[in-house]
Formats: structure tokens, C-alpha cells, sequence
């Protein structure tokens, strides 16, 4: 393990990045302007802006990241690049770290730049501690970054990974529990959003909402995103192979 | 550094199947440090196939390829083995410079490396431009840059001087003969015949064989023929006399 070959590969992709500024505005700009969208739409409502929101810092950072991840990623290896420096000194773990690093980076600006405007100008209004909100959306982003680093390695072309944000992401969307508590699912539904991620990644966003101190749940939501995220990292550097038919 | 006319690669009985197709099948060969080599032959042959066996990337059903003394790809060979794909492996939107400091940084390899490269694959006065701007030729030439930058042992070049103006290529196979003067073994692909002229050793291969091994003049010798691409013409003939396969 070499912290200086996990260090380029972090400093290659954030320059790339620095020079992409459609990634960069939908990575930064989107999810801001997506919560003020929202909060326009209840803006004599208040109570469901603040029922809504906490989830949806939570919900926008994923879904963005596990797309930029997920083609970036692919671009990589449809390139020749990741073939090239898998045949360098280079081992899988600090490839997939250098991108952990780089885009949890974003996922941090992200996060700080969401909140910020959730809670300073819109008025959301979580209960929880502000820090806590946004280290729960940055466990999150970081959620949606490992699973789309994984989901490329299934994608021959960056078209095909853009079809798992419908196929992967949207039924995660529709049983985390956003438009209807998952104690009120089907008895099969609501086990099988037992064991989606994206359920936990609400879950505890909605903790931080209503209650204004850290508890057990919320430890507990936020280990198991934890452990997903490492689970698809771990899965993902299986799927980097150096030797290819 | 290996001495020069010293043994760098050996490959025995190696067999590479891609899909349904056997792209190599009990394949023999020994490479030198000092010599350049050519590898030539028509596309589809199996040339990139025995070029990713070398470096270690192409999955193998049998056979050993020991490359510098190990396993080909095993972690030794990593720095000391340069290559160099058909396609520019490096990222369009990056400047050259700043490709060739990340894969140096990845290699180890000092930076002062970079504006070597830059000057042996003359790109120096392209070193701020973005690779996405560059023409083929160009890019390729910044994927070949990547290779020199370790200082390999061993060259693998697949197809590097495709698109490039004559003078260009010119100085860049002087290039290869210079680093294999210094103790490289350089192995070049091309599908372009009169490249092969500038070879030390030429290997044709048709159909996931190598159907000759020698030097261009040796080659042109016992073929009776005046120019490569007719001795091929004539081996290929003369295969088919003997198996009766017809192609």
C-alpha cells in the first residue's frame, strides 16, 4: 500500500474534474438548485419542506455521485487507462481509494454547500445538530460513489451505466420510506427495503430531523450505509482485473 | 541493465483463447536484450494478443511466458516493462505534462523523466496542450512518452508509428534502435510491411503462428524475394502447398 500512488490518482481525478464544468456544476450547483425547487413548491407548507428535505440531502448527493462515479469509473476502463496502470505498480486497493478520496472530497463540498443553504436560507428546519446533517449526507454521497464504482465494472459502455440509475436507483427510491413510512409496505416489500441501502440512508437523515440529540438508531443507520459502502468498495477492487480475455 | 544478445523473454507452449477463437495455439519464442524486433503480420493475426500475453494482460489457457527472469505481468516486471497500446492509453482532458507527471508518479519514476520523454517522442513544445486537442499521431505519441518514462528493460510498441509523417517515424525508430543499443529489448508490431526493413529480427505470423523468424535479410534470402511483403506472399504459399489448407 502506497499512500503516494493513492495520492496522484486522488490529485489526477480532481483536475480532471476542475476542467469538466458540466460534472462539476451537476456535482455542486444541481442539488442546491433541486432543494430550492422544493422548497419553492412548499413554500405555504413548511411542515412538508421540512419532512421532505432532510431525505432529499440525502437522496440528491447519491444519486449524483453514483452517476459521475459510475461513468467516470467506466470511462477508465474502456480507455486503456485502467489496463495501463493496472500493468504498473499500481494495486487495486490504492486505485479505488484514489477515487474514494477524490470524490468523498466533493461529496464534502457538496454536502457543506447543501446544507448550508437548506438550514441558512431555507429554513429547513432538522432538529439534529447541523454537523450531523452533513456527515449523514456525506456518508451517503459516499454510499452512492462506492456502489457506482461497482456497478461499472457490469457496464460496457457509459449508456449502459446510466441504465442502472433507472434499473438500481429508483427502487431504492420508491421503498426508502419517502413516500410512505416502510412500516406501511406490503410485509414482502417492506423486507426487501430492509435490505436495500438507500432505506438506512433516510432513515437516517429523517433521525436527524425529528430528534435533537444522536441516538442509538441513527448510530445504527448510519453503520450500516457505512458497511454497504465499504462492502461495493471491497466488491469493486474484486472486479478490477489485470489479466483480461 | 542486461547485456546485450542476453535472453529477456522466453514463451513455451503458449495457447490464448479469445471467445471462441484460439488466437494463439503452442506458440515458441525467445527475445534479446539489444535487438529490435519486428512483429508483423496482417490484422487479426494474434500480434496484440502475444503483445498483452508479454506484458501480462491477456488471460492464457497454457504455456509459460517468463519475462526478466519472472512470470510475465508479475509485480518485478510492473516498472521495467514499457507498453504501449493501439489506442493512446492516457486522459484526454489533461495537458501531456500532466499525464506523464501522474503515470510518473504511479511509477516512481523522477520527474525530471518527464521532459525526456517529452523531448524523445518530440512533444516538448506541445508539454500545455490538452490531449483531447492533439491529432492521432500526437496522442499516440504521448502513450508512447508513458512507456519511456520508467526506463524499461523491455519495449513492448504496438503499432507506435501508426499516422505519423515519414520524417517522424524516421527518428522514431532511431529511437528504438538507440534504447536497444542501451540494452533494451524492443518489440514493435506493425501491419505496414515496409516498416520492417528496420528491424533487427523480423517475426511474421498469420493465423496465430509465427510462420517466419530471421532477419529482413535473411528472410529475403531464403525466400528468393526482393521485398517483405512478397517473401510473405511466398510463405504463405508454400504453407498452404504443404498442410493443403486452403485459405
Amino acid at each position: 500500500m502506497k499512500p503516494r500512488i493513492t495520492f496522484a490518482v486522488t490529485a489526477r481525478i480532481l483536475r480532471q474534474l476542475r476542467r469538466d464544468h458540466r460534472t462539476l456544476a451537476l456535482m455542486l450547483v444541481v442539488p442546491c438548485l433541486l432543494l430550492t425547487l422544493l422548497w419553492w413548491m412548499f413554500v405555504d407548507n413548511e411542515a412538508v419542506f421540512d419532512r421532505l428535505g432532510g431525505p432529499l440531502l440525502a437522496l440528491f448527493p447519491f444519486i449524483v455521485m453514483f452517476l459521475v462515479t459510475s461513468v467516470t469509473t467506466l470511462t477508465e476502463r474502456t480507455s486503456g487507462t485502467l489496463e495501463r496502470l493496472l500493468a504498473m505498480p499500481m494495486g487495486k486497493l490504492e486505485f479505488l481509494l484514489g477515487y474514494a478520496l477524490a470524490f468523498g472530497l466533493v461529496a464534502v463540498m457538496q454536502s457543506v454547500l447543501a446544507v448550508s443553504l437548506a438550514v441558512g436560507l431555507l429554513d429547513l428546519d432538522a432538529r439534529g445538530s447541523v454537523i450531523t446533517l452533513g456527515l449523514v449526507a456525506v456518508v451517503d454521497a459516499l454510499l452512492g460513489t462506492a456502489l457506482g464504482l461497482f456497478v461499472s465494472a457490469f457496464a460496457r459502455t457509459e449508456f449502459q451505466a446510466v441504465q442502472f440509475l433507472p434499473a438500481l436507483v429508483i427502487p431504492q427510491l420508491l421503498l426508502c420510506g419517502l413516500f410512505t413510512p416502510r412500516t406501511a409496505l406490503p410485509p414482502a416489500l417492506e423486507a426487501v427495503s430492509d435490505l436495500l441501502p438507500l432505506s438506512y440512508a433516510v432513515a437516517a437523515m429523517q433521525a436527524v430531523g425529528t430528534s435533537a440529540t444522536w441516538t442509538s438508531d441513527l448510530t445504527q443507520d448510519l453503520v450500516v450505509v457505512t458497511a454497504w459502502a465499504l462492502g461495493a468498495l471491497a466488491l469493486g477492487a474484486a472486479t478490477l482485473r489485470r489479466r483480461t480475455a | 541493465m542486461v547485456n546485450n544478445g542476453e535472453t529477456t523473454v522466453t514463451v513455451a507452449g503458449l495457447r490464448v483463447v479469445r471467445g471462441d477463437e484460439v488466437a494463439l495455439d503452442e506458440l515458441n519464442l525467445r527475445l534479446f536484450a539489444g535487438e529490435v524486433t519486428g512483429l508483423l503480420g496482417p490484422s487479426g493475426c494474434g500480434k496484440s494478443t502475444l503483445m498483452r500475453s508479454l506484458v501480462g494482460v491477456q488471460r492464457v489457457q497454457r504455456g509459460s511466458i517468463d519475462v526478466l527472469d519472472v512470470p510475465a505481468g508479475a509485480g518485478p516486471n510492473r516498472s521495467r516493462v514499457g507498453y504501449v497500446t493501439q489506442s493512446p492509453s492516457v486522459y484526454g482532458n489533461l495537458t501531456v505534462a500532466e499525464n506523464l507527471q501522474f503515470f510518473a508518479a504511479v511509477l516512481g519514476a523522477p520527474g525530471t523523466n518527464v521532459k525526456r520523454v517529452l523531448t524523445q517522442v518530440d512533444l516538448a513544445e506541445y508539454a500545455d496542450a490538452l490531449v483531447n486537442r492533439l491529432s492521432g499521431g500526437q496522442r499516440n505519441r504521448v502513450s508512447l512518452a508513458v512507456a519511456l518514462l520508467g526506463e524499461p528493460v523491455v519495449l513492448i510498441l504496438d503499432e507506435p508509428t501508426v499516422g505519423l509523417d515519414p520524417v517522424l517515424r524516421r527518428d522514431l525508430w532511431a529511437l528504438f534502435h538507440q534504447l536497444a543499443a542501451a540494452g533494451a529489448t524492443v518489440v514493435v508490431s506493425s501491419h505496414v510491411m515496409d516498416e520492417a526493413e528496420r528491424c533487427d529480427r523480423l517475426l511474421l505470423m498469420r493465423d496465430g503462428a509465427i510462420i517466419a523468424d530471421d532477419t529482413p535479410a535473411g528472410l529475403l534470402a531464403t525466400t528468393g524475394t526482393s521485398d517483405i511483403e512478397a517473401a510473405f506472399l511466398h510463405l504463405v504459399q508454400q504453407a498452404q502447398v504443404t498442410t493443403g489448407v486452403r485459405s
